[in-house]
């Protein structure tokens, strides 16, 4: 059941992404912005959780769960160390797919060349 | 030549795709996608013996690994031209916007080149993410405490 909503979830924020790009003269770049901010957004009533219980990993894959992240790993620290905890964790959860993407770029550009 | 002569003979030569297509193609790739991640997750939590939390971590770097692989064999490029939000949504779209730059510009230099172009792209998502999730963990601290 969680696989029907995770392809249902995530299909459905590719689906309002596509129609955003189709009928706006925005690029990819402002709609991924987007979602972040709506996923950083979604997380400040605890909504986001929800759609990760109910979806499973078909929450975690959009975007949108980079800022539900980011956000999540903030409140962690915050926790313990009142407002500077926001300075501190803001990174903790979010730093594996950031490090990979910056590791992986670097290597593969290296090894391949671009093309056309 | 007037502006309303100009504007018809662009609309002319303006791809005419279907939005409706593109919509339904994005939402069955996108909802792969989703399927795809969470069958991940069950496959590492099952196989590691992890928790949920570290099994997700561990889907994202595949994922990402998977977006700067295709990208850099050279064929994504033309999966993202047919399926768009379908797969920029997902976390494989920043992982092709970072391996794009990378090697469009690493002809520039390492230094130069990749070293200060790698987040043209997808710097934005990280810099907006960032100021929002500061500012709306703020706004939660004092209205709710934390």
């Amino acid at each position: 059941m969680t696989y029907f909503n995770a392809f249902i979830f995530c299909g459905l924020v590719c689906l309002i992404g596509q129609i955003i790009l189709d009928n706006t003269k925005l690029t990819p770049g402002h709609i991924t912005t987007i979602f972040v901010v709506i996923g950083a957004f979604l997380d400040v009533f605890n909504i986001y959780d929800k759609f990760v219980l109910w979806a499973g990993g078909g929450a975690l894959v959009p975007i949108t769960s980079f800022g539900h992240l980011l956000i999540h790993g903030a409140m962690d620290t915050v926790n313990n160390f009142g407002v500077m905890g926001l300075f501190m964790g803001m990174f903790d959860l979010t730093s594996s797919g950031i490090v990979a993407a910056i590791v992986f770029s670097f290597i593969l550009s290296l090894i391949f060349q671009p093309r056309d | 030549m007037e502006r309303k002569d100009y504007q018809k003979i662009v609309n002319k030569y303006t791809p005419n795709e279907s939005r409706l297509m593109n919509a339904f193609i994005a939402f069955i790739i996108g909802g792969f996608m989703g399927v795809l991640g969470n069958f991940l997750v069950d496959f590492y939590s099952y196989y590691f013996d992890l928790s949920t939390k570290d099994a997700s971590v561990f889907m994202i770097i595949t994922l990402v690994f998977l977006g700067c692989l295709f990208t850099s064999l050279g064929f994504f490029d033309k999966w993202v031209n047919f399926a768009k939000c379908g797969l920029i949504i997902p976390i494989t779209g920043f992982a092709h916007a970072m391996m794009s730059a990378a090697l469009e510009y690493r002809k520039e230099g390492l230094v130069t080149g990749i070293g200060s172009n790698m987040f043209k792209l997808a710097g934005s998502v990280i810099i907006f993410g960032v100021v929002s999730a500061y500012i709306f963990g703020l706004l939660r601290l004092l209205v709710m405490g934390g």
